[in-house]
């Protein structure tokens, strides 16, 4: 038990933590700083004690996940580091998942209400770790390592290091369980629990932890790892301070997050407009078929409402009012991890360039309203893949800023959205022959890194080389993915057509894989994305969303026998409604409308298909210069009867040439024609608004469609009055769900 | 202090930078003047004398005509008071059916009518498409953006706001 106060100036944790809430409550400025006395005495000092700081925890990284790490977290970086204050504010980050930045600075906030100074105490050498999303995190597959730095008696900041883990033992193998539905099917829980002193990780954890996984050698390796870069992070700052002296790293620490929170004001100021800004995303959960568990036996869409206020002094205000309820799913998503998430937006979009710390946490007043998807209150839900609702919901965050952004000038950062970085392959098996018969691997790839990005208002988006939520936009190499899922080796990776979002600028364009199974037993294979809703809040000012997800595998094929005679086998599907599956293939095969599916078992020479994402469009596709289109054709972006249905493009391909060939004349005319079109088949706005008030009135919703309506005007006042007043109905109007 | 020349910037609405001339515009400082010399461009490319106040959308803008402003699009068809939510004038198409989704979308690749249909708002003067949603069925139009140019001109630009 601690006796002594470990705070400043003989105050607990607990109290400085108090204090810092009251005076940027009272002040609006970070701990009261209302003048940057550091940087204004000395701005050279304070530059480079900043980047000492960060070039220090960069450092770590690189070299912990080097020293040991799983592949994922070698291939992709699925890791980052940052240094927090003594009440969990960050200070300075890493590269890397930056997400987790603000995860962890409510892990340490949560230790400190807990009042650990006192039980179980916080010493030197002490290590904490925690994947508990309802205390700071995003989902239980992300592991944090925490530990105190101290100076003398003092505990003068944590550091922290998270790593994104292919397995944690949940009721499927896998990292995104789509079978979790409570707490209890997520895996094995560290509820910031102390794990070892004096530096040191207690044996008996480790032996618990690497029987609570199905991949504990990925495990240890992560530990280490994270433990490594914390402890190297530490050394640092203890160096900074022998060189600097402790006074000017006190100072220093609240002014480099007071600058954060002002720079966050002066871009808002320089780029954007002052006003209020609306978008709408949903995700889909067709469970009704797919669920084992009785309860989890329901199909619902998620609503994700998103009202953002740019307010006259740059600060911005950002609610999720009238978001759905949570449920008996997955995708649960705590309020630490949308706070997380508002703070990587305004890091990609506002921030990049300058001083990334909580600053602009601090800069954003946030509404995720208590009871609803995004901010549940309650631990003993799933929070096995809020990434599920959390990844649209934040398109929407893009597309407000980027109405913003065009109408002040900057239409080069226009980015309507990004391509869902879902459909990461899951399951697992056990080697049933070879070296390493009888041993688990696990299928987890993060080729999700690599997605479409959205057009923006001056170019197309970039093509299957974007992740908006993984710290590097690449696919990976085919060779280290099979290196540890050795039970499904590739039998193909192509671009997929028809998957980027039109526009007069196209969103990127997504791919798609074949994956075999093979020398493996009790396999299990799922995945999840977007199928019967389009990922996130579309396109921008005329530009459609990227294509949809769906599911596509053979069981019992007869692939053995195509081996030996040397026939073809299928390499993709570019066009689902003819398929290549079912032209080359003696198998049974399944297609799915949606993507989202429950663990399905595979046998040895069984074939399943995933699609990765294209982004959505920009503008107007009448109005894409049919050069580009050409370009689309010959790249494989599109194919020929959707260039003809969307950009009016009349096209041949020439197989001497191996080129298509555009008639211009008659695409001329088939433009025409579809803005006739336009004409003939559109509504008045008040025919329109007669037309689906009655899909309403008359009781024509389908019934996921009335559940999100029934959830959200029960959850919101507000939002159940907009509905009403917008469709014209009574003020006791409801929508039931039978 | 950055600053691009009007030929820059005019092919930059346009998309006609190269990559090479576009990625230092990204990655690199904003020019404090851009919002005047896109006003300046703009202005010079319609067709219509009504002073823009902002530009609101690739083919809308916030334009002053009679000491009130107004949505105006390009090609002259005037949607009315700014804020007023402009897609309540616009044509609407709707596609609720899976053979009107599956004109744009290939089979399995667009949503489920059921769960959402795919609305597409045009203006009434030229027919151009001016946005797309794609919501669950009885969802309310979305009122995209609202600002607010009173507080941008005076407060932010610290010039009095036009009429």
């Amino acid at each position: 038990m601690g006796e002594q106060k470990l705070g400043w100036e003989g105050k607990t944790l607990i109290e400085m933590l108090i204090e810092s809430e009251r005076l940027i409550e009272e002040t609006k400025h970070y701990y009261g700083i209302e003048k940057m006395s550091l940087k204004e005495q000395d701005p050279f000092r304070y530059e480079r004690a900043y980047a000492s700081l960060r070039g220090s925890l960069v450092s770590a990284r690189e070299t912990a996940l080097h020293v040991a790490a799983s592949p994922i977290v070698k291939e992709i970086g699925e890791l980052c580091f940052a240094l927090y204050t003594p009440e969990g504010d960050s200070i300075v980050v890493s590269t890397g998942i930056l997400v987790h930045v603000h995860t962890m600075s409510e892990a340490v906030k949560f230790i400190i209400k807990e009042n650990y100074e006192e039980d179980p105490g916080i010493n030197p050498g002490d290590i904490f770790l925690n994947n508990d999303p309802d205390c700071g995190n995003v989902h239980t597959t992300d592991v944090q390592t925490l530990i105190p730095i101290f100076w003398k008696k003092e505990l003068i900041g944590w550091a922290g290091g998270v790593t994104h883990q292919i397995d944690t033992g949940g009721i499927t193998p896998g990292h995104d369980l789509v079978a979790a539905i409570q707490r209890f099917d997520d895996g094995v829980y560290y509820t910031c629990r102390k794990i070892g002193s004096n530096d040191k990780i207690w044996k008996d954890h480790m032996i618990n932890a690497r029987r609570s996984v199905r991949t504990p050698m990925y495990w240890e390796l992560d530990e280490k790892c994270r433990l490594a870069g914390d402890l190297m992070i530490r050394d640092a700052v203890l160096d900074f301070i022998e060189r600097e002296g402790i006074d000017y790293y006190k100072r220093f620490i609240r002014e480099a997050i007071e600058e954060g929170r002002v720079i966050v004001e002066k871009r808002v100021k320089e780029r954007l407009i002052p006003g209020r800004y609306r978008a709408a995303a949903f995700f889909d959960l067709p469970m009704k078929k797919e669920a084992w568990q009785p309860r989890a036996k329901i199909d619902k869409i998620t609503n994700e409402p998103l009202e953002i206020i740019v307010k006259e002094d740059g600060g911005i205000s950002l609610s999720f009012e009238g978001a759905s309820g949570p449920g008996a799913n997955p995708m649960n998503c705590a309020k630490g991890a949308m706070e997380g998430g508002q703070w990587v937006l305004l890091t990609q979009i506002l921030i990049y360039g300058d001083k990334v710390n909580d600053g602009a946490y601090f800069a954003v007043e946030k509404n995720y309203p208590l009871g609803t998807w995004c901010n549940p209150g309650d631990p003993y839900l799933s929070y096995q893949s809020p990434w599920g609702n959390l990844i649209p919901a934040y398109t929407g965050m893009m597309k407000c800023l980027s109405y913003g952004l065009f109408a002040r000038g900057f239409r080069e950062e226009v980015v309507p959205g990004y391509g869902f970085t879902g459909d990461g392959i899951q399951g697992g098996g056990i080697y049933s022959t070879g070296p390493l018969e009888g041993q688990r691997w696990a299928l987890s790839t993060f080729e999700i890194s690599g997605q479409g990005l959205g057009a923006s208002a001056v170019r197309d988006g970039l093509n299957y080389g974007y992740a908006m939520w993984n710290p590097e936009a690449d696919l990976g190499d085919v060779e280290t993915w099979e290196l540890f899922q050795g039970g499904v080796p590739y039998l193909a990776r192509k671009v997929k057509p028809n998957t980027a979002g039109f526009g007069k600028y196209r969103g990127g364009a997504g791919f798609a894989g074949i994956g075999i199974t093979a020398f493996s037993k009790e396999v299990d294979f799922f995945g999840a994305r977007d199928g019967l809703v389009f990922h996130g809040s579309g396109g921008m000012h005329g530009g459609y969303p990227n294509a949809t997800g769906y599911r596509l595998y053979a069981k019992n094929t007869n692939l053995q026998e195509i081996f030996q005679n040397q026939e073809d086998y299928p390499l993709g599907d570019p066009d689902p409604s003819n398929g290549e599956f079912e032209k080359l293939l003696k198998a049974d095969i399944v297609r799915k409308p949606y993507c989202s599916i429950f663990p399905v078992t595979f046998e040895n020479y069984d074939l399943f298909y995933h699609t990765q994402s294209g982004g959505p469009g920009y503008g107007d596709p009448l109005e894409r210069k049919i050069d580009s289109v050409k370009k689309d054709l010959d790249e494989g972006i599109y194919t020929k009867e959707i260039v003809f249905e969307v950009y009016g493009v009349i096209s041949d391909y020439d197989k001497v040439k191996e080129e298509w060939i555009i008639n211009r004349e008659a695409t001329l005319k088939r433009r025409e024609k579809l803005y006739s079109e336009r004409k003939a088949k559109s509504l008045s706005f008040d025919e329109f608004w007669e037309y689906e008030k009655k899909k309403i009135v008359e009781k024509k919703l389908s019934e996921p469609v009335n559940r999100m309506y029934s959830e959200s005007m029960q959850l919101s006042d507000k939002w159940a009055k907009q509905f009403r007043e917008f469709w014209k109905l009574p003020n006791d109007f409801n929508l039931e769900v039978k | 202090m950055v600053e691009y020349d009007k030929k820059t910037l005019e092919r930059l609405i346009t998309g006609d930078l190269t990559w090479n001339e576009l990625k230092p515009i990204i990655s690199g400082r904003k020019d404090t003047n851009r919002f005047d010399m896109i006003l300046k461009i703009l202005q010079e490319r319609v067709q219509w004398k009504e002073k823009i106040l902002l530009p609101l959308h690739e083919h809308l803008y916030v334009v002053s005509k009679n000491g009130k402003r107004i949505v105006k699009c390009d090609c002259g068809y005037e949607f009315g008071d700014y804020r007023e939510n402009w897609k309540t004038k616009c044509r609407v198409r709707v596609r609720d059916s899976a053979e009107q989704i599956n004109q744009l979308y290939p089979k399995y690749m667009g949503s489920d009518p059921e769960w959402e249909e795919i609305r597409e708002y045009f203006c009434p003067g030229c027919f151009i498409l001016l946005d797309v949603e794609t919501v669950p069925p009885g969802y309310p139009t979305i009122f995209n953006f609202l600002p607010d140019i009173d507080t941008f001109y005076e407060k932010w630009l610290n010039r009095k706001a036009p009429g």
